[in-house]
């Protein structure tokens, strides 16, 4: 039996990212916004020191940042045919628990995708025909274009900071900036990070090889910034611990470092940590959410009423959440019915290990400090003759230089233990590098979301359900992403290099990224998305749906620029649109 | 005056740095005296969230004392690990690092009793991309997999795993490796995947967490331990970083420059 508690104007399932961003917007329009978090609530003073998260084992190998696969996991199968298992523990991908969410533990690599990216499917036809695109591939255009959302990125990217080179400045190209991306307003607010012996290398190499290198954009600080809510961040100093931790020094944008100073100060805003939402309500009609319901960390049972609700959890817990609560009709990949669940989407990444002499410190770094060519990204290249659509950035990150599990690289045929291992660990640590490749995903029919059918999560729920495998198209395009960056490697004139091809079944098991999307895509076709170009629901209004979740397929880009950009492009349909008249945004 | 001194590749002995660094030391007095009040509250902060932790610390004071392994276990796993990384011409190895306390102590904490896995039932064996299907916590897998091992090796040589010659160890664990060698229900494939990760992690975590002795796992490497700050350094192209190796629990004490501290 659940505790009724007293209305309030919005609920914000989650607590991260998206949640923060939705909470300042909808607070600074009048309404009473509260944030469920599952996790524990967190923040830079004590829970960050950097007198203790510099520590590998505890947060890196033994995962103390993110969600539990004992609370919360799903269960995973290549194909229809397989008996979906559940994830044990966590390996691929790794969602979050705790208020700031993934903001925390994340890199802060912020990339837009490119102006071609957000109309794949009419682009590709318009270029390629209708034939190049294969049947089962389910690519489809995002609803909302570059142009539109160019204002909301520009948002996002001063909020955090961002330090980088502009390449492409109001259709002006830039010297030493990406010269493929979409037209920028203006300049990052910052001015790149400091260039490393490493990413110095990458930068002769690629210019060597023909390509137009360029610093990688960085939600870490190269300088001391003040953000335009008046919070202040402070300058990075290269301590090489961003990727799974969270930035004891101000330094790595995260709701802690750029919004909850300010938002967790308003008294129209209140959040709640150790509440796990386990419905969405419905009214009688199903056409109206009425609240949600949520379990405390006692066990005990709440149903908190909402006039709006706004999904803001990680991108498949938003997806189990809307089957959950029957929100949307479940996607049937045999019937080619339904949407929820459908177009889920991942990343393709493969990497050449280069072997050299010079030390390179790999320790000194940060979570995005790296520089990348995009000849090969998206449709910047001529993809007629390749016969794959898609594409990728390729970098050298200089992330950090973590012993046990990060900078590992032996050259090939070293034997996995013992003293020639020994000798190759003692040989290589200060000296070898890794070019990355990060491609695209497209979506196709067989690749989705639904209920699990056997396993259940601690709350007697069915767990979330993925059926996910790589296709020739993937495949095809990371061995080309994987052969251009064999060419930088050459021109670095190694004594030995390892191409490392992402080959074989998607599994489970390695870390690859934590860039899971789709799910509840967005769209103008209600037949083929789970929420309008304004991330509201076709089929529930007051519901919202935010985060990669909506992705229609998963481009060559890390993902977080346009989940904080849709953010606040959703935040201004609702502040301008939907309190005006509380109805469809888009009518289908 | 600059910090830096360039040294080839390999193990850094820790004297070559020595003498070019004193005018630095001197100037950084100040910050250690300071700093190590500072690194005193960030232990008792890092203890007082030992409940969130899911690496296990170790009891204070403890040394090489077991809570998991019976004597025998300790026996197997001192064998193995010497193998896994021996000690050699470069330097100490897996032992002499502390690995066999190190793994002891997080096979009897949340790690090995699987505290953050899903083991709910129904269980199958599923598909290499499918992951860990086991009904076994890794303390579990341990256990059983130390007494199989021990049992193939009677039957074959007569002797326990850690009574054989150091070839015939290897080729033991290499069977295990390959998942040639049958252990009845025990995943000989899934034993050797946690012992050599569990050894690895005890040469190269922090200190904090029993393994990795003196800083013996990163000294071979080249990796300082957890810095903070590297504004300046970053700039030093092609230059080993030439300040002592620090823990989370301080610094290395084989390290300390006289009159400090």
């Amino acid at each position: 039996m659940s505790t009724r508690l007293p209305p309030i104007d919005v609920v914000l399932v989650g607590f991260g990212w998206t949640a923060a961003i939705m909470g300042h917007e909808l607070t600074e329009a009048g309404l009473n916004v509260l944030a469920l978090e599952r996790g524990k609530f967190r923040d830079t003073v004590p829970d960050f020191a950097t007198t203790h998260i510099q520590d590998e084992l505890r947060y890196a190998v033994r995962r103390a940042l993110f969600e539990r696969p004992a609370r919360e996991t799903l269960s995973f199968r290549n194909t229809t045919d397989q008996t979906a298992l559940p994830m044990r523990h966590l390996g691929s991908f790794l969602p979050a628990s705790g208020v700031g969410g993934a903001g925390v533990h994340w890199n802060g690599q912020t990339w837009r995708f490119l102006p071609e990216d957000f109309v794949v499917r009419s682009h590709t036809i318009q270029r390629y025909g209708k034939n190049f695109i294969p049947a089962d591939m389910t690519i489809q255009d995002w609803g909302v274009t570059y142009a539109e959302l160019e204002p909301y990125y520009d948002r996002f990217e001063y909020l955090c900071g961002v330090s980088g080179q502009a390449g492409n400045v109001g259709g002006s190209i830039q010297p030493g900036g990406n010269p493929f991306e979409g037209p920028r307003q203006r300049g990052y607010p910052l001015p790149p990070l400091e260039r490393s012996f490493m990413t110095e290398k990458f930068q002769a190499a690629a210019t060597e090889a023909g390509f137009k290198p360029f610093p990688c954009p960085a939600a870490n600080t190269s300088a001391a910034y003040k953000n335009p809510l008046g919070v202040q961040m402070g300058k990075c100093t290269y301590c090489g611990y961003c990727e799974w931790f969270a930035c004891g020094n101000y330094s790595k944008a995260s709701p802690q470092t750029t919004i909850l100073p300010v938002l967790l100060a308003k008294k129209n805003f209140s959040y709640r940590t150790e509440c796990d939402v386990t419905r969405v309500n419905l009214d009688a009609s199903g056409k109206r959410a009425t609240g949600v319901t949520y379990v405390d960390a006692n066990g005990k049972e709440f149903e908190q009423p909402a006039q709006l609700v706004v999904l803001c959890a990680f991108a498949q817990h938003n997806v189990h959440l809307l089957l959950l609560s029957g929100i949307g009709k479940p996607y049937d990949p045999k019937a080619n019915t339904g949407v929820v669940g459908r177009n889920y989407a991942y990343q393709i990444t493969s990497a050449v290990d280069v072997f050299q002499d010079d030390v390179v410190n790999p320790f000194m770094g940060a979570g995005a400090l790296g520089q990348a060519i995009d000849e090969f990204n998206g449709d910047n290249f001529d993809h007629g003759p390749e016969g794959f659509i898609g594409g990728g950035y390729i970098a050298l990150w200089n992330t950090g230089g973590r012993p046990i599990d990060q900078q590992t690289q032996v050259p090939e045929g070293t034997p996995t233990w013992g003293s020639a291992w020994k000798r190759a660990r003692a040989e290589n640590y200060l000296s070898a590098m890794s070019i990355a490749t990060h491609g695209s995903v497209m979506s196709f029919r067989d690749s989705y979301l639904d209920l699990d059918p056997t396993y259940r999560d601690i709350y007697g729920n069915p767990l979330l359900r993925m059926t996910f495998d790589f296709h020739d198209n993937e495949h095809k395009m990371s061995r080309f992403l994987t052969d251009k960056a064999a060419l930088i490697a050459q021109a670095m004139k190694p004594r030995s290099m390892h191409k490392k091809y992402r080959e074989g079944h998607y599994s489970i098991v390695p870390y690859q990224t934590t860039h899971n999307t789709g799910g509840a895509a967005m769209g103008n076709d209600p037949t083929t998305s789970v929420v309008n170009r304004y991330l509201q629901s076709w089929d529930v209004p007051n519901v919202f749906v935010l985060g990669s979740s909506v992705f229609p397929q998963n481009h060559g880009y890390n993902p977080t620029g346009t989940v904080g950009a849709l953010a606040f492009w959703a935040a201004e349909a609702i502040r301008s649109k939907y309190l005006q008249a509380q109805g469809p945004l888009v009518q289908a | 005056m600059d910090p830096f001194v360039r040294c080839g590749i390999g193990p850094c002995d820790g004297t070559r740095d020595k003498a070019p660094l004193l005018p630095y030391m001197r100037r950084r007095q100040v910050l250690v005296a300071a700093s190590s009040v500072a690194l005193l509250g960030g232990v008792m902060a890092t203890r007082s969230s030992l409940a969130d932790n899911p690496a296990r610390l170790p009891s204070p004071g403890a040394s090489r004392s077991f809570e998991f392994f019976s004597p025998g276990e300790v026996s197997f796993i001192d064998a193995a690990v010497d193998r896994l990384i021996p000690s050699d011409a470069l330097g100490p190895g897996a032992v002499e690092a502390g690995v066999t306390v190190f793994i002891d102590h997080q096979l009897q904490g949340p790690y090995g009793r699987a505290a953050d896995w899903y083991m709910h039932g129904p269980w199958a064996d599923g598909t290499p991309q499918q992951g860990y299907q086991r009904r076994r916590t890794p303390a579990e897998v341990y256990r059983a997999a130390i007494v199989a091992v021990d049992d193939h090796s009677r039957r074959s040589s007569n002797k326990v795993f850690a009574a054989l010659d150091g070839n015939e160890q290897d080729e033991l664990l290499h069977a295990l490796e390959d998942g040639t060698l049958g252990l009845g229900d025990v995943s000989a494939e899934t034993f050797f995947t946690l012992l050599w990760q569990n050894t690895q992690e005890g040469f190269f975590a922090d200190p904090l967490y029993l393994g990795n002795r003196n800083f013996i796992g990163w000294k071979l490497i080249g990796y300082p331990g957890p810095r903070y700050n590297y504004d300046a350094a970053i700039r030093h192209y092609g230059e080993r970083f030439p300040l002592p190796n620090v823990g989370l629990m301080g610094r290395d004490p084989s390290r300390q420059p006289t009159g400090l501290l």
